[in-house]
């Protein structure tokens, strides 16, 4: 602080008194940096040290890994039979699908997954590839019906597990998407006609439990279908789930476009750009990027109510898991049967939540003042 | 200056935000090449008055022309108003997921249908012309405000319009920016180009202006040259709202 009429002198930066950088200083700052802090920290330790040597015993050391249905019975629950992976895996992930043909939809899977992969990429996101989504989707339901090129005809009732929850999951998400910035569209609508429209549906469909929308698309839009005209189970359920994620994402995205200022709108409108000009290039961009870590949300939570078509008699993931564990022989390992199950979803569900944090930062490029 | 034909028109216009009159009977003529400062206290309606120009504000009742053209709910002769009228907003209005000159092509690309690389030569001319080309590359909010406000000005530019808007356009920069961006908006006055500027910059209207015109609850209470403006008031309200901010 410089006295009246002293003339100013810069003072030049120097290093902080204490080290704040290293390990010591980190464990001191994060870990042990009051009494109440310390003795959290050793409770974690206390509860570590007590249940983890237990749960790796049972995992690993006693673990029988070989499908030996006797060396399982006689752990006696003392150690995970993680034999019953190998012996069903093949049911688990492909349910009932003809044993010989499993290579189908093992080889549509691998494509499918590769193309969601591929998808990611910012880089990528150019008009050939929804080309290739086009060529992907029809090799995929050439590989799964067969009926051509030699490949014998698998009716849809024996489709399952992972391909069927990979398909009812990406064919959702990639339907509801765009239906979803409609509607979310819509609901603003100056239009009372589609806006009254489109928050019938949002509210209808939020209203009921998916369990609800995948039964009435089993059994009661049937009745309604004119007689002789039948339209696939399978196909039913798929546009009952993407209806159900379209109505959570609609208000998701309708959030994004709250969020967006009034100017940007009118910057745009200012410049001559039509309504679809203004949404496309100005509106969409900007709110999408907003709702990201949401969006995400919904397609996760999407991926896991898959499962739910269990209850009309579709076997995905977990339906195949069912089937599996029908098999007396093995139905007490059925623990270990669930973890596999759990973990297929768990590595699904986390690289989706990675890859909504990447997509977040390198979307943000603009947004952020550095 | 006062040519045959007027480039904007307002024959009795009058608007309402719900039961608020907020524009009241307005009647005003400006000529191409007019250069207008519009003042008045907020709430007068001095903004609302510019953006029923471009149609981002709707009259009810009265007839507005713009370039020729009567404002109506015709979206085709909206759009084709707004390429002939540039606008530059109090908050920027930057586009903050495009760069700088994405902000500047976005318009000349989609509206005006011209190839990238000659939108691209364009919006660099427009960039030199506000002394901001070095930037181009950027994202808005890596640019301070004063910066920001001449990007917007030239993104307003890059169509070539007749007519520009200004709405406060240095009402939300610190102080050491409004220079920058008043001189830009100066030397863009002095080509000849039709302005209509809301502002308190009476600096800048006496300079510029052709003529000034003072707002009040909706109405023009008085308009004249800057000279007689701002010597010689006629009403009391304009003297009234004079001493209040040319004292400081």
């Amino acid at each position: 602080m410089s006295a009246v009429g002293e003339v100013f002198q810069l003072i030049p930066p120097r290093a902080p008194p204490v080290a704040t950088e290293g390990v010591l200083p980190w464990l001191r700052r994060n870990l042990f940096s009051d009494l109440w802090n310390t003795l959290g920290t050793l409770l974690v330790l206390a509860l570590l040290a007590t249940y983890l040597p237990p749960l790796f015993e049972w995992a690993a050391w006693n673990a029988v890994a070989r499908p030996d249905n006797a060396a399982c019975r006689a752990l006696e629950h003392t150690g995970a039979c993680w034999g019953v992976v190998g012996e069903k895996y093949r049911l688990i992930l492909f349910g009932r699908y003809p044993y010989a043909e499993q290579w189908r939809p093992l080889v549509a899977t691998a494509l499918m997954i590769a193309l969601l992969a591929a998808s990611c990429y910012r880089p990528f996101w150019k008009r050939w590839l929804i080309a290739l989504w086009i060529v992907v989707l029809a090799v995929f339901f050439v590989l799964m019906f067969g009926g051509a090129f030699g490949l014998t005809f698998v009716e849809t009732a024996r489709w399952g597990g992972l391909p069927l929850t990979i398909m009812l999951s990406t064919l959702g998400l990639v339907t509801a998407f765009p239906l979803s910035v409609l509607v979310a569209l819509g609901r603003r609508s100056r239009m009372p006609g589609i806006r009254t429209l489109c928050v019938l549906y949002v509210e209808l469909i939020r209203g009921v439990p998916l369990i609800s929308v995948l039964f009435m698309a089993s059994f009661m839009f049937p009745l309604f279908m004119p007689a002789g005209m039948t339209i696939d189970v399978l196909l039913r359920v798929q546009v009952g789930i993407s209806l159900f994620s379209a109505a959570y994402l609609a208000e998701v995205v309708r959030g994004g476009l709250q969020a967006l200022p009034r100017g940007q709108v009118e910057a745009a409108q200012s410049l001559g750009l039509s309504y679809w000009q203004t949404t496309r290039k100005v509106v969409l961009p900007q709110a999408l990027r907003l709702v990201v870590p949401a969006i995400m949300n919904t397609f996760i939570g999407t991926f896991k109510d898959t499962s739910l078509v269990t209850i009309v008699s579709l076997y995905d993931l977990t339906g195949a898991l069912q089937l599996a564990l029908g098999d007396s022989d093995w139905r007490k390992f059925f623990l270990e049967g669930q973890l596999f199950v759990a973990a297929i979803y768990f590595v699904c569900c986390f690289a989706m939540s990675r890859y909504s944090r990447w997509i977040e930062r390198h979307l943000n490029t603009g947004t952020r003042r550095n | 200056m006062q040519t045959a034909t007027p480039i904007i028109e307002f024959a009795h216009v009058n608007k309402w935000y719900g039961q608020f009159h907020v524009l009241r009977d307005i009647d005003l003529s400006v000529a191409r090449g007019e250069r207008i400062v519009i003042c008045g206290p907020s709430g007068s309606g001095k903004s609302t008055l510019i953006r029923c120009i471009n149609r981002l504000e709707e009259h009810q009742e009265g007839v507005l022309r713009v370039d020729g053209v009567e404002l109506t709910d015709d979206l085709k002769a909206i759009e084709a108003i707004r390429r002939q009228v540039g606008m530059v907003f109090q908050q920027f209005n930057l586009f903050p997921h495009l760069t700088v000159l994405e902000n500047l092509t976005l318009a000349p690309m989609w509206v005006g249908r011209i190839p990238k690389r000659e939108a691209d030569e364009r919006a660099m001319q427009q960039l030199v012309r506000v002394k901001i080309a070095e930037q181009a590359a950027k994202y808005p909010l890596q640019l301070s405000g004063g910066q920001q406000q001449r990007v917007a000005i030239a993104r307003a530019l890059c169509l070539t319009p007749k007519i520009m808007l200004f709405d406060e356009p240095t009402s939300a920069l610190d102080p050491e920016m409004i220079k920058e961006v008043l001189d830009v908006m100066i030397e863009l006055a002095n080509q000849g180009i039709t302005m209509l500027c809301v502002t308190h910059e009476m600096g800048f209207a006496r300079s510029v202006a052709d003529r000034v015109i003072f707002m009040d609850q909706g109405q023009i209470v008085e308009q004249n040259t800057p000279a007689e403006f701002f010597g010689n008031p006629k009403s009391e309200r304009t003297r009234d709202f004079l001493s209040k901010i040319l004292a400081h």
